[in-house]
């Protein structure tokens, strides 16, 4: 704020001298750090005058408003006008050139009829938990490698952090080789241990898991990389303190490491499930239509596309939008809510 | 950081935006008044998707101009994955290119939209002979009594065959005359369990697959009109089962196989002998060394109904809100003329749909029996489609990879399967 502020006293070109006296935020806290070149100005005007205090104002909300405008207008256009207008699209059928009528809560009515919606909201779920199975994983990852003088620390994290930097669809298509029932290296690694496998992706009973495992891949990376940077922030003294009292290593992770970076377990949560509720690439890449483990596989966001994309049926589509929307909204609470019981802020 | 970026991303993106918007204000509804001849030079643009066909389109465009001074064509590329989305957004904010390539699935959906201009008008001015082009061509393009697209070219489907295969089971190479029984025998004589070998494949597969099969048993698919079912008869139910019984015998892959490795791929590897293909296989497998004299192609095996293949072809349509009709008309008058098949023709990416320009495509790989897949046009049939094709098709998909797995028995699958994809066809508009 201050920055700005400067900032603006120069680009304006109002001198030191008037500036501060009238701000209404800063006066009070800068008062006692003084600015040099300022203060004389504000110690000779102690007595501010009513009405140069509104002109000051009006004029720091004009540049504030200014400020503000490039986010404010980039979220408007970009997040709220979509929603809105989604939910306007949501009560209409709306015709693949534009031209839509209104239907009231027919798509809706529709939708909860529909069981595809709840097929599909169930694949969902499930990819939702096994996407949390990664959260243990990075953790004990981190813990790993946050050891005192482990060699190679640098390597292993580009290595585990190389998956988020490369694009999902790639990502994608090695794991579909990976994968492959004839001539995959995952059977035939199996194979040489005496294991027969399946076609993991076209298999109903496996495909889901096998998608999964790649997203928890995909993500390690960061929530290691979040993890490591709070384990690092945990005092040195506490470990220090528990060594005295004879805790081990074991002893110590979980009664001094999990809970101080309880609020990193937290954030990460947030987001996998976030994450996982819109899983949708990995989808459109490692399955399809033709798949016949999609029935299995499909998520609510993939119904989405497919409905809105591929048969036209906007209206329809966003009403399923605005589901997903309710269900994340929902989930997020319910978990910032369970937080309190287990989220320690230092 | 976060601000910077949000920034740099509203002012790069307002233009599009605004645009966005511009293009949700606009209405529909179709021009059909007179083509007013324009005075001065004009541009139109030609709207395709496959940048392999743009030194023949170039070619065309610039032979035109020599006749049309006037007239310049800008060609607009757009590969096939974006190629409709776009078009979509485009046309409903009232700015697609003035002519652009049209395909089966779609053209109904543009036509009963009002997003195409009737070609009445640039057939009588061009003088084009519309017995010139395959007749189930000419039917894909008319919805309504009207013609909307003027036939570009076509494609057919044929048996590709691994020469190597058959000699290794000392089978003789399929006759042009074969028959379902003749296909049938060979695939299961062809399966070699020890050597991983498929004597056929049989993925579910439409345009190369069922959509053939099905006609060949003297069904159909959609009716003529495109309102009603044809998967629930016992003629249909024969074109399943023709390949689903090579799955349960195994002398397919499985479903599963399948998806994990793509038939075609299979059959370039030596693991499958036949496989269904169209036409425009020909100039991949001519490309591959490997191939190119390894493979042959036979046409479609006789059903009870005899051979019968689906044909399918682009068309060059008209924007129905084009700026510039009179310039719009002349140039497809021109694409649909003898002149453009040639220029076409001699390119060899595609078969020209201009009667008597075909040869030069079936000469350009004489090592294949190309003459097939010419051939296969007089008992040809149009590719299946609606006003909302997509919804069906994926209802197709979903319900007969049921059929295929074994889930669902073929006769209860394709009975529940005409009852959703009527109910589809009853919601289009």
């Amino acid at each position: 704020m201050a920055g700005v502020l400067t900032d603006r006293e120069q680009a304006s070109g109002t001198d030191g001298a008037t500036a501060p006296g009238g701000s209404p935020s800063g006066s009070g806290s800068r008062g006692d750090t003084p600015a040099p070149g300022r203060r004389p100005g504000r110690s000779g005007r102690s007595g501010r005058s009513g009405s140069g205090m509104s002109r000051m104002r009006r004029n720091d909300l004009f540049w504030a408003a200014v400020f503000i405008l490039p986010t404010l207008l980039g979220l408007v256009v970009f997040y709220l006008w979509p929603v809105v207008r989604t939910l306007l699209i949501s009560f209409t059928e709306t015709g693949p050139f534009g031209g839509s009528e209104f239907v009231g809560l027919a798509n809706y009515r529709e939708l909860f009829g529909d069981a595809r919606l709840w097929e599909t909201m169930l694949n969902t779920l499930k990819f939702t938990v096994v996407a949390l199975l990664g959260i243990p994983v990075a953790l004990v990852i981190a813990a790993l490698l946050s050891t005192e003088g482990l060699r190679g620390v640098r390597i292993y994290r580009v290595l585990y952090f190389l998956p988020v930097v490369t694009m999902p669809a790639a990502v994608g298509l090695i794991w579909r080789t990976l994968y492959n029932g004839d001539v995959g290296v995952i059977n035939a690694l199996l194979g040489l241990v005496g294991i027969e496998g399946t076609n993991w992706l076209s298999n109903p009973a496996t495909a889901l898991y096998a998608i999964a495992a790649v997203g928890i891949w995909l993500s390690l990376g960061t929530q290691i990389v979040i993890f490591l940077a709070a384990i690092q922030g945990v005092p040195k003294d506490l470990y220090e303190a528990a060594a005295l009292d004879g805790a081990g290593r074991i002893r110590q992770f979980w009664s001094i490491t999990l809970p101080q970076i309880s609020p990193s377990v937290f954030f990460i949560s947030v987001l996998a499930v976030i994450g996982a509720l819109q899983t949708f690439d990995l989808i459109f890449v490692m399955t399809g239509p033709t798949n016949p483990a999609y029935p299995q596989t499909e998520t609510i966001v993939a119904q989405f596309y497919q409905r809105g994309f591929v048969e036209n049926q906007q209206g329809y589509a966003a009403a399923i939008a605005l589901v997903i929307l309710v269900v994340i909204v929902a989930v997020t609470a319910l978990q910032f809510r369970l937080q309190k019981k287990w989220v320690h802020y230092v | 950081m976060r601000r910077t970026s949000t920034l740099a991303a509203t002012a790069a993106l307002t233009p599009l935006l605004v645009l966005g918007l511009a293009a949700c204000g606009q209405s529909t509804g179709g021009a059909t008044a007179d083509a007013q001849p324009e005075s001065g030079p004009v541009t139109i643009s030609y709207g395709i998707w496959d940048k392999n066909q743009v030194p023949a389109m170039q070619k065309i465009a610039d032979e035109f101009h020599a006749a049309n001074p006037n007239v310049t064509v800008k060609i607009q590329v757009t590969p096939f994955k974006q190629y409709f989305t776009t078009l979509q957004t485009a046309a409903a904010g009232g700015g697609a290119p003035d002519v652009f390539w049209m395909n089966g699935p779609n053209v109904k959906l543009y036509a009963a939209n009002q997003q195409l201009l009737p070609l009445d008008q640039t057939i009588s001015r061009a003088k084009l002979d519309l017995a010139k082009y395959p007749e189930a061509l000419v039917d894909l393009y008319t919805y309504d009594g009207k013609r909307y697209g003027i036939p570009k070219d076509f494609d057919t489907i044929g048996v590709w065959y691994n020469k190597a295969l058959f000699d290794a089971k000392k089978l003789a190479y399929p006759k042009d005359d074969w028959t379902w029984a003749d296909f049938q025998s060979a695939a299961r004589a062809l399966t070699d369990k020890t050597k991983g070998v498929y004597g056929a494949a049989a993925p579910v597969e439409d345009q190369a697959g069922f959509y053939d099969t099905i006609p060949s048993a003297d069904g159909q698919v959609i009716d003529a009109a495109g309102t009603k079912s044809g998967f629930d008869s016992p003629e249909a139910l024969q074109g399943i089962e023709f390949w689903t019984s090579l799955v349960k015998d195994g002398a397919s892959p499985t479903v599963q196989q399948m998806t994990d490795t793509s038939p075609g791929d299979m059959f370039k590897a030596g693991k499958v002998a036949m496989y269904w293909n169209g036409s425009w296989a020909a100039v991949e497998y001519n490309g591959v060394p490997e191939l190119k004299d390894a493979v042959n192609v036979a046409p479609v095996p006789a059903g009870p109904k005899g051979q019968v293949s689906v044909i399918h072809g682009l068309g060059n349509v008209i924007y129905a809100k084009t700026k510039h009709q009179d310039a719009a008309q002349k140039f497809v008058g021109f694409l649909g003329g003898e002149r453009a098949a040639q220029i076409q023709a001699d390119a060899g990416a595609v078969i020209p749909a201009y009667e008597g320009t075909q040869e030069a495509w079936v000469k350009s790989m004489p090592q294949f029996n190309l003459k097939a897949y010419v051939d296969e046009v007089a008992t040809a049939v149009p590719y299946p489609a609606s006003k909302n094709t997509k919804a069906w098709t994926t209802l197709q998909t979903d319900l007969l990879t049921k059929v295929w797995n074994g889930e669902v028995d073929a006769a209860t699958g394709l009975k529940d399967l005409a009852t959703q994809m009527n109910a589809a066809l009853a919601k289009e508009k």
